[in-house]
């Protein structure tokens, strides 16, 4: 790692802290705009109002707005979220519970994206209007225009119901056992443990879940990879190559790939936070017990320290999944770092 | 020299009305099959929307309307789709979920374009410490994905049809306002730009006579492919219960509801599905075509 890959990278973080702290203005006055006093909701319509006083000047809700976001802030810090009124347990606390669960489904997911749609792509570009190509066109096309909620539902229609070959419901067969929690990945937990029952009776839930999360982020990293592999496809130095000989194999891994992947690493990065965000309407579905389906209840519950929470987590891998993007994108290509320095 | 530069500029119209142009672009549009195949979706879908009280044989369908005697019917001639579990014809149900999904999008885009496109003009124009305002504005709202955003934003707000529009459009400007940014940055370095400057031109003058005419088919052909975009995050939704209230009829909220009877009453999900995926199939496929018509890119 030279000099000014390290800078950019530091930039890029200092950058993400920054725009972390603006996501919890925004959430926080979202949050707070609703009408009503928060001491009441928090302790009910039925609490005497010296007891909700005596919360109100706790909880700093009887000073200026941009106090309470202060003392707010401060606790937010410290991963104090508040207690989420419908479980009445800590948010951090049930997120951190919850949140294995999610990133089971999203991890599968994104490996999925990443593998199968980079592949597809590739292909698509290598054999460009054969029938790989045309297929896969198809297919992309069908993940793009398919909500992750309609192909939950379809799947589960037709491998739940009418060919029963997968359970549709929760992360594990009700008969069996959680393996003890190492990771909260039931399937590495399992695997761990050499558990072979659970592991595959875990991966067989899985597989609905994680295809409806990563079916569109999958179609648009086979689009974009395909495009990029194909534009650089023509570039002179890969006819070079080709007039000197170099094998087709050799061009391809050592030429082409690595100067086309870097659109497909910037999208993948979006993606990981996109496979979280579809996840809550497929958790919704599966009735799979994960900080999306927490989300998706606290938002309909109103529950707002929950609310404030789960965005917050998601926003953070927002940018992690940036963050990672930009640090692989400044390897793969010098120019991406170049550029960015010499703006100043 | 000014009368040679003002010529410049005037010539520089990049959409222009003329006979031979509909024609070559046309042409453009239609070397892709699919995308003919998008615009006779798209108008298939307008003349349904349109037409939807003279098409429909079931109008109360859309109403608070209970008939158990024809509840629960499979699809057969005089119910298509089938009935729900009110005896509601679901395929009159989807012609009118057509209509809040279009009215949906139109609203969003007719709010949250605008709004993109000038704050992305006056970031992009004007720089410094507006551009910085404006753009880590811009950067923090699209930080958090938008199903996300339009949710939390929702908690907060009455649930129904013109609060998700709301919502959405707070979520939505953002794409605009980034993409208007791009193009202005570049496009404030040109010549004829640096020109209308120089003699004298007014700043808004310049901003909405020289550079958006020239963001335009970039934003046409985003607006284009959004509306599919948010045809599918309103019925994700309407699906969670948020959006357009029971009982009006919403592709979104209609699939919420089949889903609770899936096995045995499959065409109350099946349908609307299909129907959701086709209008967004539609405009995808028209908006990739209009992509090609302004050849913003060969691949």
């Amino acid at each position: 790692m030279n000099n000014r890959n390290l800078a950019f990278i530091i930039k890029r973080l200092l950058y993400s802290i920054l725009i972390l702290w603006g996501i919890s203005l925004l959430i926080f006055f979202v949050v707070r705009i609703i009408p009503g006093d928060p001491a009441r909701m928090a302790l009910g319509t039925q609490a005497p109002e010296d007891v909700v006083e005596r919360l109100r000047v706790e909880m700093h809700y009887d000073k200026p707005i941009f106090i309470q976001y202060y003392y707010w802030f401060k606790n937010v810090l410290r991963g104090n979220l508040g207690i989420s009124l419908v479980t009445k347990h800590p948010v951090l606390e049930d997120i951190s519970e919850l949140f294995p669960a999610t990133f089971e489904i999203a991890l599968y997911a994104f490996i999925f994206i990443a593998v199968v749609g980079t592949a597809i792509g590739v292909f698509s570009a290598r054999y460009s209007n054969s029938w790989v190509d045309n297929l896969g066109r198809i297919f992309a096309y069908f993940g793009i225009v398919t909500p992750q909620f309609v192909f939950a539902i379809m799947g589960m229609l037709l491998f739940c119901y009418v060919f029963k070959i997968l359970p549709s419901m929760g992360r594990l067969d009700p008969t069996l056992t959680y393996p003890a929690k190492i990771t909260g990945l039931i399937t590495i937990d399992a695997l761990l443990q050499g558990n072979f029952i659970v592991f595959f009776d875990a991966l067989k839930h899985l597989i609905l879940p994680v295809l409806s999360v990563g079916l569109g982020g999958m179609a648009q990293s086979t689009r974009i990879t395909r495009t990029s592999v194909y534009n650089n496809m023509r570039k002179d130095f890969i006819a070079a190559a080709q007039s000197y000989g170099v094998p087709d194999r050799v061009i391809m891994f050592r030429d082409l790939l690595k100067v086309s992947m870097n659109p497909t690493v910037s999208i993948l990065g979006l993606q990981f936070a996109t496979t979280l965000s579809n996840a809550f309407l497929v958790e919704l579905i599966f009735n799979w017990p994960g900080f999306a389906r927490y989300g998706m209840t606290a938002m309909l519950q109103k529950d707002l320290n929950a609310i404030s929470g789960v965005v917050l987590t998601v926003a953070i891998f927002v940018m992690l999944g940036n963050i990672f993007a930009d640090i692989v994108n400044s390897f793969l290509d010098p120019r991406v770092y170049l550029l960015s320095t010499s703006k100043e | 020299m000014k009368n040679r530069m003002e010529n410049n500029v005037l010539n520089k119209k990049p959409i222009s009305i003329k006979w031979e142009n509909v024609r070559r672009n046309w042409y453009k549009f239609s070397r892709n099959k699919l995308s003919i195949v998008g615009l006779l979706v798209v108008l298939i879908i307008l003349f349904l929307v349109i037409f939807a009280p003279l098409i429909t044989s079931h109008p109360e369908a859309v109403t608070k309307y209970v008939n158990f005697s024809e509840a629960k019917k499979p699809p057969s001639l005089s119910y298509p789709f089938g009935t729900d579990i009110y005896g509601r014809d679901t395929l009159t149900r989807t012609i009118y979920g057509f209509r809040i999904s279009l009215l949906m999008s139109v609203v969003v885009l007719l709010i949250s374009v605008p709004i993109g496109v000038i704050l992305g003009l006056v970031a992009g124009y004007f720089g410094k410490w507006v551009e910085n305002l404006i753009m880590r504005i811009t950067d923090i709202f699209l930080s958090v994905p938008t199903l996300i955003l339009a949710l939390a934003l929702l908690t907060i707000l009455p649930r129904n049809l013109v609060t998700t529009m709301i919502a959405v459009s707070l979520v939505w400007w953002t794409w605009y306002c980034r993409l208007v940014y791009g193009l202005v940055t570049s496009i404030k370095s040109e010549f004829y730009i640096q020109a209308n400057e120089l003699i004298g031109e007014g700043k808004s003058s310049i901003l909405f006579k020289e550079i958006l005419p020239n963001c335009l088919s970039v934003i046409i052909t985003k607006m284009t492919l959004d509306v599919g975009a948010i045809i599918l995050l309103g019925s994700s939704l309407s699906f969670v219960g948020l959006g357009a209230q029971p009982p009006t009829a919403d592709l979104g909220g209609m699939i919420a509801d089949g889903v609770v009877y899936l096995p045995d009453m499959w065409w109350m999900a099946v349908f609307p599905s299909i129907a959701l995926v086709t209008i967004v199939l539609g405009f995808n496929l028209l908006g990739d075509g209009i992509y090609d018509m302004f050849s913003l890119g060969e691949a």
